[in-house]
């Protein structure tokens, strides 16, 4: 009976083990890499608005205080987007002409609001509470990153549960004092080891089994 | 005291008829797959399956499209035909694993002639059994993260102190260790179809499966001893799956499930409906093809006896769980057997001590035993009441638990139906398309069964035709 295979089948059969293994290795690396990449999160996607609104102007050059637009972030779990009305305030006296501008003073003229895009979306199956992560000194420079340097905002913090948990998990690590929660430049203490800790003792910060619990944030 | 020795019982009878030698095992048994011609009822049996296989198809594409309100369970029945299917299914399996590992262990040479279809029966039982967990999400897709534990971008783990999870693994364990088994065993199977058949790819296909099998003397040392290590492998897997499978009930905290009973009396009962699949499928398997010379009146008996002994062992645990009502004195536990027995659902359960109490006792008489009709017969009904065996504690356990207010019926649709109806046609689907490609008796180890293997010692003249697996002839 003559061979059925060659010589070099003993090699190719040996060799499609490892192929196998390295394969399913590539591809489970390949969509976990996908999954944490922005591709899935939004994480670092500049968004089209309808009206090219600069933070690092607005912010960053003139010094707008956070709440003097999302008027409600210290109350609401919303922390609101402004009426055009609030744009009107200085746009009525300075810039009245200019062109980028036409789409606010549209929608001042007809009463229609404008329809800004959303950059930090969670899902719907998540409860989140702004005046909560305010009240206990959470920055808002802590989830969303140097706002007062984004010319178009960005999601800065990738959103994923994991990043939410990494804070639940251990609040010393990320809370400030709370007068330093609109302070875009705040730094802490870095000669302080028990800062933190403190911090959480002082705002009466719940414990991890509380902040970790499924119903905190899925009610 | 009975005088009897041993010597005065007769030997009981062989487990290959006599007047077979190498040659005519191997061509018997490769003839099936090689020899091109496939009895009538093979293809009635595949026709019958793969009509099923299509309603399968669409029960489940019916389910994804419109998701799990399709079947009839809601609360409080929340857990109805599909863990009662995932149950009969995987408990079916575990008489192959039985077979094939333990009773090599215990150097049962009975166990020659069905280990290998019983083996292919776990394998198609388990892949029906898994369907289940997976299609009552309403989205398998997603089953995985709900399923196994993997690094995630959620940073949490399944929930480790539950049984589901145990589950998992319990099962996903089982599918790859009697994949393994099964595919270890067929290798020199696989060389001699390679070397028998007359067809260049065919010799090619097997060749390429049987990875380059020679059955050298250094061959057959590691296979012995891999074998020998898969079955150990496997012997605690016949008890710990289904021990897995009851503490998904066990562990709640339900009257009818809480009991400590329930890992033996489950596992008996897996290996009592196993065996009565197995006869359900040997019996009509040895008449088709004509093997009777194979599988003999012996196996049968045999079986037979396995089944009454397992039966009796589950006829234990029904007695026990009516006990413990009593015992517990526990008014939740009195209410169940008593509900269980007189409610709604009493049908089911005297209909089940009728199939699974019963009928199996007629197996005392040998007559009985031994009537291939009845037979038959009998692990139909040993099916059907092991079935029903899990729809009793599942429905009536849940339909009255502790709140009242929450009391109901469950009333199957037709689609659990055409779902558990669907994974019958696709084991025997399955099952026939393994016996048309694959040995289903095991042709190497049948040929230590002929007298000729039986070599005395070094010095007997036999002993250099080197028969004690043939080689590859």
């Amino acid at each position: 009976m003559s061979q059925l295979f060659n010589r070099q089948t003993n090699v190719y059969s040996r060799l499609s083990i490892l192929a196998v293994i390295a394969f399913l290795l590539t591809l489970g690396g390949i969509v976990g890499l996908l999954n944490l990449s922005g591709y899935n999160t939004g994480q670092n996607d500049y968004i089209e608005q309808p009206v090219q609104f600069s933070h690092a102007h607005h912010v960053g050059g003139m010094g707008i205080d956070c709440r003097y637009c999302h008027t409600s972030v210290e109350e609401s779990s919303f922390a609101n987007i402004p009426p055009t009305k609030t744009c009107m305030n200085c746009h009525s006296q300075i810039w009245t002409g200019a062109p980028v501008l036409e789409p606010v003073r549209a929608s001042f003229r007809e009463n229609k609001p404008l329809h800004w895009t959303r950059v930090h979306d969670l899902p719907d199956f998540v409860y989140f509470n702004h005046s909560i992560h305010v009240k206990q000194g959470v920055g808002c420079a802590t989830c969303h990153g140097p706002v007062d340097k984004m010319p178009l905002v960005y999601q800065q913090a990738p959103l994923t549960m994991s990043w939410c948990l990494d804070c639940h998990r251990n609040p010393a690590k990320y809370i400030r004092p709370r007068d330093q929660v609109f302070n875009m430049a705040w730094e802490r203490p870095s000669n302080d080891p028990d800062f933190g800790a403190r911090l959480v003792r002082e705002h009466k910060i719940g414990s991890v089994e509380q902040l970790t619990s499924c119903s905190t944030c899925h009610r | 005291m009975d005088s009897k020795t041993a010597a005065h019982y007769p030997a009981p009878p062989p487990v290959i008829a006599p007047g077979h030698t190498f040659e005519t095992v191997t061509e018997k048994i490769s003839r099936i797959v090689l020899g091109g011609r496939h009895p009538l009822g093979w293809f009635i049996a595949l026709g019958i399956g793969f009509l099923f296989v299509n309603v399968l198809m669409v029960s489940i594409g019916y389910l994804l499209l419109k998701g799990i309100g399709i079947w009839g369970n809601n609360v409080p029945v929340g857990w109805a035909f599909d863990i009662i299917n995932f149950v009969w299914w995987i408990g079916i399996g575990h008489a192959g694993t039985l077979i094939s590992a333990i009773l090599l262990l215990l150097k049962q040479d009975w166990r020659t002639s069905i280990n290998r279809f019983a083996e292919a029966m776990t394998l198609f039982a388990v892949a029906c059994a898994a369907m289940f967990p997976l299609i009552h999400t309403g989205r398998p897709w997603l089953a995985a993260y709900w399923l196994f534990p993997y690094p995630n971008t959620m940073d949490i783990w399944p929930q480790f102190r539950s049984p589901l999870i145990w589950d998992v693994f319990a099962v996903s364990t089982y599918a790859s260790v009697s994949a393994l088994f099964w595919y270890t065993g067929l290798i020199p199977d696989l060389a001699t179809l390679r070397d028998r058949t007359k067809k260049k790819w065919l010799a090619r296909l097997y060749g390429g499966l049987a990875l380059g099998w020679r059955g050298s003397a250094r061959h057959w040392q590691r296979y012995e001893t891999a074998y020998l290590l898969l079955a150990g492998m496997s012997t605690p897997l016949v008890l710990s799956v289904h021990t897995i499978v009851s503490f998904d009930f066990s562990v709640g905290l339900v009257p009818g499930w809480h009991a400590t009973i329930f890992p033996p009396y489950f596992v008996a009962g897996a290996i009592y409906a196993g065996f009565a699949m197995v006869l359900l499928l040997a019996i009509p398997l040895r008449k088709m093809y004509g093997v009777e010379d194979f599988i003999t009146m012996r196996h049968l008996e045999n079986m037979a006896k396995i089944t009454l002994v397992t039966g009796l062992m589950v006829c234990y645990g029904y007695a026990m769980e009516a006990f413990y009502g009593w015992y517990s004195a526990n008014q939740y536990e009195e209410f169940m057997i008593y509900n269980r027995m007189t409610g709604p659902y009493g049908w089911a359960y005297w209909m089940l001590i009728f199939c699974n109490g019963v009928v199996p006792q007629t197996l005392w008489i040998k007559r009985l035993r031994t009537n291939l009709v009845w037979l038959f017969i009998m692990a139909l009904i040993v099916s059907v009441g092991m079935w029903l065996e899990r729809f009793v504690i599942i429905v009536t356990s849940l339909h009255r638990d502790f709140l009242p207010s929450s009391w109901d019926m469950y009333y199957p649709t037709v689609w659990d139906f055409s779902t558990f109806f669907g994974t019958l046609g696709l084991f025997v689907t399955l099952f026939f398309l393994f016996v048309r490609v694959l040995p289903m008796i095991s042709i190497f180890e049948m040929r230590t069964l002929v007298p000729a293997a039986r070599v005395a010692g070094p010095h007997d003249p036999n002993a250099d035709v080197d028969v004690t697996y043939g080689g590859n002839q």
